[in-house]
């Protein structure tokens, strides 16, 4: 078979092709996005971006209560959102195998918190698979959903930043035979979770579990790779890859399945080495299982929790020795992420800095709007949390203070779970602000569409929802849009809004600079005359990637200037600058 | 191909400087070549314009995708502070290439630190073997100057085995029609310059 370099999302992607899935949907977040964006190339998958991770998994439910094969993908924290259904889908099971994707971010490389999905796995009672590179993403994602056929359940495969987004050599497999035929089959006992039936579906799962367990003893997944020596080493997912490199005279039991664990062939490894490690990234998952089975170990006592592993940080945790690294003997300034040039979000975050208000934010790009000079975020916790936030912390201030608290959620955040803390907040009448960001794209985790930007994910018209109606159904009186590129008016409207006494949104909509469909036009850049540039330096605090200060030579005052190249001519440097030092370059 | 030694290849530059393509076709010539690759880098919340880095491994078999500190057998630049800041992760035996080419990080645009100077001077006191490629001038001599990447492209393809033919097949599988003319113009030019 044809063999190519895939990254695991890449793996996964194909794998759903593979086994003939019909069914995918997703909401973005990194590091699981690729997948859906890579299913978008086989024709016959019917693949879309749901407004959250819930909804994405309901309709993946959906689609295997109707016999079909489905694959629903989310980040690890997206797990939550979507905790819900996962728990009784566990006690309904399938009609069409199903996989949910989990993308685990250990080192919070672009995530708020290191969650380990397998407890989840746990937790929902839900099998789990664990690949250690690209390959094992397509071949475990094929396997899994035979078994969920097999076993009648939903099948969990753990992804981590290291297996989505790293490449590796991957040999293709064939369309898998024998699908699952599609149709209306009524089953209330199975899919109906009222207690009565509930209460006879539990059993099942556990019994379900037990079966899975020993049926895993004896699948090539978990495999035994003998070692020369009295060190024996359990390990899973990207973690032997480390174990592999760091110890390559130990015996290693590699688990695929992680959940349920093969307690047999656990014992078995176990017997044959007089040393057991076990390494795994983040929780003690394996190890607290192993050692509740009376097997002694040594895990987390050496192996960091937090963090993602290497082999450096193994060699490190075991005392080996490792390479002398060069040092670096001056300190260097980071280089930390940053809005874009024309990013539309800055010139809010500028007026709401100089508004002196409270912050709460939200998960997206803006979140950026943390970092100085910008420096107006307060709080961010997750997905939509900024308006229930706000709501709660008015409760507790005096009606001055209430005045300076301000939601900010972008467009896609705020469908994913802000409007519900909206109606919330109209309901229980709060005074506080909320600024919705549109700029009509997901941007994040790569820009995107979603329900409010007019497009579906593979790239058709679709209906655009009427953010400013939207609010006004759920009772807000006072909704107002701006294009946050005039930067008198935004900060009028924002004060304005921030001193009434009752909820109010303010809409800033300009597209994303990055955003797709060819809907974002740059204009000429602009310049700096030095001359005029008296060296206030109010434009540097804009954050702006293309305005830089030149250090005056010699007692000389230093000017700012712009990098052509980055500068989009969005102009609000110009409006900033009192002594109109800026101009637009028309050659 | 005969002993097990993994070579490892680090990319580090800023992001929107297309790191991620040279790597993707590094990775593919060096699979034609025959080789187990693997590729590991962060997207996300990495690509807004903050310091990107790709790790690239390859021999007869790889298993862990991140080369380990003081491994990097080569440090492959495309801005001169974002080579420096991974000078850890290189073998002292190793070689540096890199782009001729300063971007200002957040703090220095403000004024409040400084952009350290004389770089390529600095990494030659720790590593004998540093080249210092002119990657945008040579881009512009090519017709575009985002081609940087496959200039730089060319002057790594000396280091290493895979044939030329191999490399060009690569970049034509890779990049897109209309921008292949100009780049495979951009990796000759490249590759002619570090033959030294």
């Amino acid at each position: 078979m044809q063999k190519t370099v895939l990254s695991g999302n890449e793996a996964f992607a194909r794998a759903a092709y593979e086994a003939g899935v019909q069914v995918a949907s997703a909401y973005p977040g990194t590091p699981s996005t690729e997948i859906l964006e890579n299913i978008t190339q086989y024709e016959r998958i019917d693949s879309s971006w749901a407004p959250n991770e819930k909804v994405a998994l309901e309709v993946g439910i959906g689609a295997s209560m109707g016999g079909a094969r489905a694959l629903v993908t989310m980040k690890h924290v997206g797990v939550n959102v979507a905790a819900d259904p996962l728990f009784t889908f566990s006690y309904t099971g399938v009609r069409g195998g199903f996989v949910l994707v989990a993308a685990d971010d250990p080192e919070m490389h672009s995530s708020q918190n290191e969650q380990d999905s397998r407890n989840y796995a746990r937790f929902a009672k839900v099998p789990m698979f664990d690949p250690a590179d690209s390959q094992e993403a397509l071949d475990f994602t094929r396997l899994a959903f035979a078994a969920s056929e097999q076993f009648d359940t939903p099948i969990m495969l753990r992804s981590t930043t290291r297996i989505s987004h790293s490449k590796s050599v991957v040999t293709l497999g064939e369309p898998m035979q024998d699908l699952p035929a599609t149709g209306l089959t009524r089953d209330a006992k199975k899919f109906v979770m009222l207690p009565g039936n509930a209460r006879i579906r539990h059993p099942f799962v556990e019994e379900r579990l037990e079966r899975m367990a020993e049926w895993a003893c004896d699948q090539p997944f978990n495999r035994i790779e003998e070692g020369q020596g009295e060190l024996g080493i359990i390990t899973a997912g990207v973690a032997y890859q480390y174990a592999r490199e760091v110890f390559p005279e130990a015996g290693i039991l590699k688990l695929g399945l992680v959940h349920p664990l093969p307690q047999r062939l656990i014992r078995e490894f176990a017997d044959r080495y007089k040393t057991l490690y076990i390494i795994e990234e983040l929780d003690p998952v394996i190890e607290e299982q192993v050692r509740a089975m009376g097997i002694e170990v040594i895990g987390k006592d050496k192996v960091p929790i937090c963090g993602e592993l290497t082999p450096g940080r193994l060699r490190k945790a075991f005392g080996l020795a490792a390479t002398e690294p060069l040092e670096l003997t001056e300190q260097l300034p980071p280089r930390p992420p940053n809005m874009c040039p024309g990013c539309p979000h800055r010139g809010v975050f500028y007026a709401l800095n100089r508004l002196k208000a409270f912050v709460t934010g939200d998960i997206g790009c803006y979140t950026l709007g943390f970092m100085p000079p910008l420096s107006a975020m307060d709080t961010c916790i997750c997905m939509g949390a900024s308006i229930g936030n706000a709501t709660g912390l008015s409760k507790v201030l005096d009606a001055e203070d209430q005045q300076k608290v301000v939601a900010v959620i972008g467009d896609s955040t705020f469908l994913h779970t802000g409007v519900n803390g909206l109606m919330d907040m109209v309901y229980n009448q709060s005074p506080a602000t909320v600024i919705i960001l549109d700029n009509s794209t997901t941007g994040m985790t790569g820009r995107q569409d979603n329900p409010s930007s007019g497009f579906t994910l593979s790239g058709e018209k679709a209906y655009q929802v009427d953010l400013e109606a939207l609010c006004r159904s759920l009772g807000v009186r006072n909704v107002r849009t701006v294009d946050p590129y005039q930067m008198d008016e935004t900060r009028q409207v924002i004060s304005e809004e921030m001193a009434r006494p009752e909820t109010s949104v303010v809409i800033t909509r300009r597209p994303c600079v990055l955003i797709k469909h060819d809907l974002f036009k740059k204009n000429p850049p602009l310049f700096v005359d030095a001359d005029k540039c008296t060296a206030c330096q109010a434009c540097l605090k804009l954050g702006c990637p293309a305005i830089e200060w030149e250090p005056g030579e010699g007692g000389d005052k230093g000017y700012a200037k712009v990098d052509r190249l980055l500068c989009t001519g969005c102009g609000i440097c110009e409006q900033v600058c009192k002594f109109g030092a800026f101009g637009v370059c028309h050659d | 191909m005969t002993n097990d030694k993994v070579t490892n290849i680090l990319m580090a530059g800023v992001g929107g400087q297309g790191t991620l393509l040279a790597s993707e076709i590094l990775s593919e010539v060096l699979m034609q070549a025959g080789y187990d690759v693997k590729k590991a880098e962060v997207h996300g919340m990495a690509q807004r314009g903050g310091s990107v880095v790709s790790h690239v491994r390859f021999g007869k078999k790889v298993h862990s995708a991140i080369i380990p500190e003081g491994g990097a057998d080569v440090l492959f630049g495309f801005e001169l502070l974002e080579t420096y800041r991974y000078l850890p992760l290189v073998d002292p035996n190793g070689t540096v290439v890199v782009n001729n080419l300063r971007i200002a990080p957040p703090s220095v645009a403000l004024g409040k630190e400084e952009y350290p100077e004389d770089i390529p001077a600095k990494l030659q006191q720790h590593i004998d073997d540093v080249r210092v490629v002119d990657g945008l001038r040579l881009a512009e001599q090519a017709g575009n100057s985002r081609t940087v990447n496959t200039v730089l492209l060319g002057a790594l393809s000396n280091l290493l085995a895979p044939t030329h033919e191999q490399w060009l097949n690569a970049i034509r599988a890779l990049v897109p029609e209309k921008f292949l003319k100009v780049n495979l113009e951009a990796f000759e030019l490249g590759r002619g310059i570090v033959q030294c």
